[in-house]
């Protein structure tokens, strides 16, 4: 009999019933919870006269709507608001814990599971948000819910699934200097396209993924879903145990060694099987921007607009005449001369110390060029006070970039960060849907390192163009 | 849920592939704490456009979606079912969809009718060529057919979604009939949980 996948490990050891013929039932060890996803859920049990089953495995936080401006700002947005105390009325009413604006714990729900410890290997982890994928970096299932299975869960902490296909992701060889986890995952979802994955659970492997830090991993974890899969899981290697050391939810001394030596075994057997395979040499990844309105669209920094001519597809052929005409983009013109309006840098993708360290060292003894609006939205308070305390702000802020208060902001507007119409932005985000960062908006999507120097030249560029 | 047996209408052609889960229903929509009401911003970044074809006169009132491929991509977001059920669509028809978008709509009873590319882009052309036609959707039989044509394919169905469909059964109900074997996975299960790991004000308990 063939090895196991780690997927297979974790899901083998979550089911709690496989009726036949029908979906098995899966336990569920984490749920995250966050505001825009869950009042419907907490609605629903209510009707119902239905408990939260496991308060003691929930955990929620406010982040997609909170304002980062100062906290003592009050949020004016009423929609948002409501939103915003629903989370804490009902997490105080069903018992969950739960961070709201301003807390020390609060920030972007796939920032803190990890950095509190809550995040560990071979857990089944969900959350009514897509980039819940993130977690996959600790070799942990976790996958994005829609709000019904944020109930479903809530009541049952289980749910019903189908087992998805597997998939391995490799990528060979040690990566360029200048490429970063962010390019690394661009490169996949260009080579994928956005149904690529669809159906599947990418496990990410090879040279140049176990090269990365924790950061970079749930960097790459985090953008699985734009490439269609449910889920992206890297394996538990030394830096996945020397990350969780220390952490606030994770035992000590011999306990945490113990468990250690359990998180070990979530790894792929060598002999395991997936159901796909595709292989990407990381010699050949180079930094990235993407010129379209899906994550696919990706073209190399150094390079040029494409044409829609060069696509054979009629489909993709009209796709790209659409993504270049709310782009406003011209075919044949070098990425390089693209000026920008805005520069983000957060997200769930790259908002955590060492995305903001990477940024800053480019940063550092520059100035954000004239007319340029660059925002700087670290993932939490925790990365908030870390980036402080190592004098990141400072650096920040000299060089004219905005220091924010922690959240989702920009990446997909529902606070008051927004892009106006036509405005183009550089963004550490994943998502460059239309309108995603603001009704008309221009998002191209870019590693930490490029969007800092896009900020200090104000079209896109790397960081040697700036002498980084 | 309400069950779903046969649907029955007239349907629009979308005829755009990657429409994600932004373009159904835009984050200012994600506000709101209700479950209704989201028809209104359904495809609303597109809906000021008169050109749009759900601002098509003739093509008011329809309840079935036939879209490109990719249909329901990216974010989780339910309320993008909420929206077009809102808005009274009951079947998409599309040549892919999006892995949670498929997962959200069979937990509200929104139809998702996989057919070929070819087969979607037929249906594109007869609907294109005749608004007023009724189109037939037969979930118990998994057929989808032009009556007053010969135009008919089969879409395939995951047997539970299709009883669920047909029966309309609550989801957390199914589930429950196993609470025994929840009950007893966690009597076994070592996962940690959180317990002792925050105060009652959020703040983690020291060691």
């Amino acid at each position: 009999m063939a090895g196991q996948t780690l997927f297979e490990k974790i899901w083998n050891q979550h089911v709690v019933a496989s009726p036949d013929g029908e979906a098995t039932i899966l336990y569920i060890d984490l749920h995250l919870v966050h505001e825009v996803t869950s009042p419907q859920a907490f609605d629903g049990l209510r009707l119902n006269g239905r408990r939260v089953r496991r308060p003691d495995r929930t955990l929620a936080t406010a982040d997609h709507n909170v304002p980062t401006d100062p906290i003592t700002t009050p949020v004016n947005d009423p929609v948002s608001r409501r939103q915003l105390e629903a989370l804490e009325e009902n997490c105080h009413e069903f018992g969950i814990t739960v961070f709201p604006r301003g807390h020390e714990n609060q920030g972007i729900v796939h920032i803190i599971g990890p950095e509190l410890g809550v995040t560990q290997p071979g857990m089944t982890i969900v959350c009514g948000d897509s980039h819940t994928s993130t977690h996959g970096a600790f070799g942990a299932l976790a996958f994005g819910i829609g709000t019904s299975e944020v109930e479903h869960v809530l009541a049952t902490q289980t749910l019903p699934q189908q087992k998805a296909k597997t998939m391995a992701v490799t990528v060979n060889g040690k990566a360029p200097r200048g490429v970063s986890a962010k390019d690394i995952v661009l490169a996949i979802v260009g080579r994928l396209g956005t149904g690529g994955g669809a159906g599947h659970v990418i496990e990410y492997r090879g040279e140049a993924i176990t090269d990365l830090s924790m950061e970079g991993r749930m960097t790459v974890c985090n953008m699985s879903i734009e490439a269609g899969a449910r889920a992206g899981l890297i394996a538990v290697d030394d830096t996945t145990i020397a990350y969780l050391r220390g952490r606030p939810s994770v035992p000590e001394g011999d306990a945490f060694d113990e468990r250690a030596l359990h998180w070990r075994s979530f790894t792929s057997d060598e002999d395991a099987v997936f159901d796909a395979e595709i292989v990407l040499e990381a010699s050949e990844i180079v930094p990235y921007v993407t010129w379209g309105t899906n994550p696919a669209q990706v073209v190399a920094l150094d390079g040029v607009v494409p044409s829609p001519d060069q696509f054979e597809d009629p489909d993709e052929r009209n796709s790209t005449e659409r993504s270049l005409a709310y782009m406003g983009l011209t075919p044949g013109e070098p990425i390089r001369s693209i000026p920008v309006d805005v520069v983000f840098i957060g997200s769930c993708t790259n908002s955590r110390i060492e995305d903001l360290r990477a940024a800053a060292a480019v940063a550092q003894g520059h100035l954000v060029a004239a007319g340029v609006r660059a925002l700087v939205v670290p993932g939490s308070h925790r990365v908030k006070r870390q980036a402080e305390e190592e004098g990141l702000d400072q650096i920040f802020l000299a060089a004219g970039f905005e220091w924010r208060e922690p959240g989702c902001s920009m990446c997909l507007g529902m606070n008051p960060d927004q892009l106006g119409a036509g405005q183009r932005s550089a963004s550490t985000s994943n998502r460059n849907f239309e309108g995603r960062q603001g009704r008309g908006g221009r998002t191209h999507l870019v590693s930490p390192v490029v969007a800092a120097a896009t900020a200090v030249l104000g079209h896109f560029a790397s960081p040697e163009d700036v002498g980084a | 849920m309400k069950p779903v047996r046969v649907i029955e209408g007239r349907a629009v052609p979308l005829e755009r592939s990657d429409v994600d889960t932004d373009q159904i229903i835009p984050s200012d929509w994600l506000k709101r704490v209700e479950r209704t009401g989201f028809g209104r911003g359904l495809f609303s970044e597109w809906r000021d456009d008169p050109g749009f074809i759900l601002n098509d006169q003739r093509y008011v009132g329809a309840n079935i979606l036939v879209a490109g491929p990719r249909f329901g991509t990216g974010s989780s977001r339910e309320h993008a079912v909420w929206a077009l059920m809102d808005y009274g669509f009951a079947a998409i028809v599309a040549p892919s969809f999006g892995d949670i978008f498929r997962n959200n709509s069979s937990k509200q009873g929104l139809v998702i009718v996989h057919l070929a590319q070819e087969d979607v882009d037929e249906l594109t052309r007869i609907v294109k060529e005749d608004s007023t036609r009724l189109v037939l959707i037969d979930v118990d039989q998994m057929v989808v057919e032009v009556p007053e044509t010969d135009w008919q394919r089969s879409f395939a169905l995951d047997p539970l979604i299709r009883e669920r469909l047909l029966n309309g059964w609550d989801d957390i109900g199914l589930t429950m009939r196993r609470e025994a074997s929840i009950t007893a996975y966690e009597a076994r299960s070592d996962a940690p949980t959180l317990e002792g790991v925050f105060d009652d004000a959020g703040h983690v308990v020291a060691h």
